[in-house]
């Protein structure tokens, strides 16, 4: 294409034929230049490891031992779904994935309500509110850890216990999941936020306008017209927190480690131990893997299917 | 329906004065039309009637009470807006029933469902009730955002450059239509635009503002043929009106930097220095005419041409009819008709 065109000028114009002689690279070039770099990583730090994966979790295989992977068939997921623990994970990560997600979803969309009034100091409390979401996952665990303390945290002094009393938020099974979901929420509730800010401020005024003069009531006014415009984009935002909530891994591995018991033991935890704490069962870890993949993907389609039917409107 | 009433309205927006002592009256079944240039605060206007913006002074009354106590959903007006403001993500016939769920008005489904049926049919989008308005095309949703506004029978409705958004052909047909459909319903309209096309074909009365300040308020016949500054004269008319500099001496009137003279009118009493307004179509080309001037460019517009004429330091833009036999770089004669000039002061206002 660049080529024909500099010819295409130097033809009308001779002053820019010294331009042919030099070294022009084509589109085709170009684009073999961009493309090849992104093909190879991607070939070899996903796509490689995707299908050696899945052939390991047929497999008996230890990443530590010098032997290879000895094919056992379906074995390891029959082994994981007949693992009466693995369904304990399996629930405590339904619940955390059901709890936090929906508390983010709650919070973060009430903040962007509230943000997205202009008033003095509005967008410095905006960057104030994102801060938790830039931190360190483990830097989080470690510091809400603290915070959580019974005997000299803050946390139970702010609910009001005297200092001692209040409960041992990490050691008690009832309540550990709950500290890791409260964590997650303080983390995470701005991400929301964030992206239904985005959609609240694509609203136009008119549109609020318009309803004012047709008589619509406020509650009215947020049901037909705020909630049905920002749905695309906090539809995004639960989809992405979903997926993430799944994964969830170092943020117990901060706060609990799993604990106490099973009581915050979740797939993704689990799946670590499995693969590399002690254990080194690549095989299995690689089976569990594929199926924590498959919930994920099927669990996005279903939200995707969602968002496209809102979508097309 | 109703009258509505504007008395010494004044708003300011920051340092900004936006309306200045703006006083008008819109009586029953009128279609009042306010005219100005972008930023003239017609928008600003309309807003305050509709109780969307609060006026610094004055005071709005509709049907004689007023009205500024009341938030816009008590008004009872209808606002037709520039961008459509239609509700995306609903079916045309749910964008019509809209106001009529209102909790607060409590229509039954049934005559919701009647009165959406009539205005669609009324506005030729019956076909269209069941689509999504994202698919809709702009002329499509301008009809569904006018329907939206008659489906309730409202006091007035305030129509804000309704037609500026579409390309021209629709906006002449869509013109029509809504001056059909206002004159058959008789409503009360004040509608906002800076064409002047639109507003002379379409107005009972039309009020022209200039930076916040009404000009002149009168029919479309007033403004056009007694305009009362030399900025309403050049706002309506198309093409503008030639506004030539000239001086008195003599009981005659020489136009400056052109050899143009012409008979000072004695019935008025004309300053030293002043503005003589010719319209293109006074300005008559003809054989016998007195005075001369070369032909500079040419714009035939089928049914008529314009021409503009270079006569000394002075360009005069004339119409005539159908096609011209003249040519670029040609002398032509012309006169100019002497009853209907418009003069002006060197202030711009109207003599």
């Amino acid at each position: 294409m660049i080529r024909t065109k500099v010819r295409d000028a130097s033809d009308k114009q001779p002053a820019i034929s010294r331009y042919r002689s030099r070294h022009v690279l084509s589109d085709a070039a170009l684009k073999r230049l961009f493309l090849w770099p992104t093909l190879a990583l991607l070939i070899s730090i996903n796509i490689f490891p995707l299908f050696y994966s899945l052939y390991l979790s047929f497999t008996t295989y230890s990443a530590i031992a010098n032997q290879p992977p000895v094919w056992v068939g379906l074995q390891n997921y029959r082994d994981i779904l007949n693992d009466s623990q693995l369904w304990i994970y399996f629930r405590n990560t339904g619940r955390f994935v059901l709890l936090t997600v929906s508390l983010q979803t709650i919070i973060g969309f009430g903040l962007a309500l509230l943000l997205r009034e202009k008033f003095r100091a509005s967008g410095v409390i905006t960057t104030l509110i994102l801060i938790p979401m830039m931190l360190s996952p483990v830097v989080v665990g470690l510091f809400w850890k603290l915070i959580f303390d019974p005997s000299y945290g803050i946390f139970n002094y702010l609910l009001g216990y005297p200092a001692g009393r209040g409960p041992e938020w990490l050691a008690s099974k009832e309540l550990a999941l709950w500290a890791v979901v409260i964590v997650d929420v303080w983390m995470w509730s701005p991400f929301v936020m964030l992206l239904c800010l985005a959609g609240l401020s694509a609203i136009p005024d008119y549109l609020y306008e318009a309803a004012e003069i047709d008589r619509a009531s406020s509650l009215y006014q947020f049901w037909r017209i705020t909630l049905p415009q920002v749905a695309p984009l906090l539809l995004i935002a639960v989809l992405f927190r979903t997926i993430e909530a799944f994964k969830t891994f170092d943020l117990v591995m901060g706060l609990t480690g799993g604990g106490p018991g099973d009581a915050t033991e979740l797939v993704a935890v689990n799946l670590y131990r499995l693969a590399f704490l002690g254990q080194w069962n690549t095989g299995k870890a690689s089976a569990l893997a594929y199926i924590v993949l498959v919930i994920i993907i099927a669990v996005s389609n279903i939200y995707i299917k969602y968002l496209n039917r809102i979508k097309e409107g | 329906m109703a009258d509505v009433g504007l008395q010494h309205i004044s708003k300011r927006f920051g340092q900004n004065l936006a309306l200045d002592d703006v006083s008008f009256e819109i009586k029953d079944g009128e279609f009042f039309v306010l005219l100005g240039p972008t930023g003239a605060g017609k928008t600003t206007t309309l807003r305050i009637i509709a109780g969307l913006e609060r006026q610094d002074q004055g005071v709005v009354t509709i049907d004689d009470e007023p009205a500024d106590h009341l938030p816009p959903a008590e008004r009872d007006v209808a606002f037709v807006f520039q961008q459509y403001s239609l509700y995306p993500t609903m079916t045309v016939y749910d964008n019509l029933a809209f106001p009529l769920r209102s909790p607060l008005r409590r229509i039954p489904e049934a005559e919701i469902k009647q009165r959406v049926e009539e205005t669609a049919e009324k506005l030729r989008i019956s076909h269209l009730l069941q689509r999504k308005t994202a698919h809709l095309s702009g002329g499509e949703m301008q009809r569904v955002s006018i329907g939206r506004a008659i489906v309730r029978h409202p006091r007035i409705f305030l129509m804000d450059e309704p037609l500026s958004n579409l390309d021209a052909k629709l906006r002449e047909a869509l013109r029509i239509e809504l001056s059909h459909l206002q004159k058959t319903q008789g409503s009360t309209t004040l509608f906002v635009t800076h064409d002047q096309t639109e507003a002379l074909t379409m107005a009972d009365r039309i009020a022209v503002l200039d930076q916040g300040r009404i000009v002149q308020i009168g029919s479309p016949y007033d403004i056009y043929d007694r305009p009362a500054t030399t900025f309403v004269a050049q706002m309506v008319g198309s093409p503008k009106i030639n506004l030539l500099p000239a001086a008195r001496e003599n009981g005659n009137l020489h136009i400056t930097d052109s050899p143009i003279t012409l008979p000072a009118d004695a019935s008025v009493e004309l300053p030293a220095a002043l503005v003589v307004g010719v319209r293109p179509e006074d300005v008559v080309i003809e054989d016998s005419g007195q005075f001369s001037g070369q032909v500079m460019l040419i714009e035939p517009l089928g049914m008529e041409t314009v021409i503009y004429l270079k006569s000394g330091g002075q360009t005069l833009v004339s119409t005539t009819p159908g096609i011209t036999r003249l040519r670029i770089g040609n002398e032509a004669r012309f006169s100019i008709a002497r009853q209907r000039i418009h003069y002006f002061g060197s202030d711009g206002v109207r003599i």
